[in-house]
């Protein structure tokens, strides 16, 4: 297996949707390859990192000001 | 971090409950709905207008023609996808307004070399967050992820954010399975590039 070929199959690897044979041939790549270990791992915590740090709050009273404005329309039957 | 209940194939959504009270006159079951998902629709429209003007008013429409519109929802798609369905596109016409001759469409294929072949091999792993305060990583994040085209960057906040599936951010989208596996690849792949950057110049030159 190549480097690009890995590639092409990151996302099903780390979403866990790859088939048990595949599995084996691209952690065997793994195991010889520096470069698509560090790939691997960074690209995980990229999407950890987004995940865990909100990064578009809505602020209570802004949320509270939307929800009047929605609220009131929608009782005069919009 | 909100995350999407997943529920089986048989069971009724809580949703559905909530709709039908809605269409039968209970704004309060509306209310509901607006609670349960407007901090997502202010995300999603955030990402894609990158304008906080424009998000608040994208939630604020969304919500209404959905209300509006709410006879016409059918049962077989969640409420959920069919809110973010009418919110892209609210928040896609906003984005073309700001950018009056730019075209802008979530369907747009770029075509970059970037993140193809990931050239910065540092790792940076394990908590490169550890150098940053948050408001400074927040600040990081949001800058990377501007870099990238409007239907990559919400298909990454559908599928990788929000952890919806591929299928239902294609449904949310407009575009095949194939064509959101595509994009997600290269958007996890750009991010990671972009991110390498900032974290492994930390790195190397620590503070
Ligand atoms: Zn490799």
């Amino acid at each position: 297996m190549t480097c690009t070929e890995f590639l092409a199959l990151l996302d099903e690897l780390m979403d866990g949707t790859v088939a048990a044979e595949t599995r084996a041939q691209l952690e065997e790549h793994l195991g010889g390859c520096a470069h698509c270990t560090v790939t691997l791992n960074t690209t995980r915590k990229t999407i950890e990192v987004y995940r865990s740090n909100e990064l578009y709050e809505l602020p209570k009273s802004v949320r509270e000001r939307l929800h009047q404005a929605i609220v009131a329309r929608c009782k005069n039957g919009c | 971090m909100s995350t999407i209940q997943v529920t089986g194939e048989n069971e009724q959504h809580p949703d559905v409950a909530l709709v039908a009270s809605a269409v039968a006159g209970d704004v309060q079951a509306f209310e509901k709905l607006i609670r349960k998902y407007d901090r997502q629709i202010f995300r999603i429209a955030q990402h894609i207008t990158q304008n906080r003007e424009d998000a608040e008013d994208v939630v604020q429409d969304a919500f209404l023609k959905a209300y509006e519109k709410l006879d016409q929802f059918q049962g077989n798609s969640k409420f959920y996808t069919w809110l973010v369905r009418i919110a892209v596109n609210e928040s896609l016409m906003r984005l073309r307004k700001r950018r009056t001759g730019k075209m802008v469409s979530i369907d747009e294929d770029i075509e970059t070399d970037e993140g193809s072949v990931p050239r910065d091999l540092a790792d940076w792993s394990p908590n490169p967050e550890q150098n940053y305060s948050q408001t400074e990583l927040a600040k990081i994040l949001r800058k990377t992820i501007q870099g990238l085209p409007p239907g990559f960057r919400v298909v990454f906040v559908l599928r990788d954010v929000d952890g919806l599936s591929t299928e239902e951010t294609a449904e949310m989208l407009g575009l095949s399975v194939p064509a959101v596996k595509s994009r997600l690849l290269r958007a996890r792949l750009q991010l990671r590039e972009r991110l390498s950057r900032y974290f492994r110049s930390k790195k190397a030159g620590e503070k």
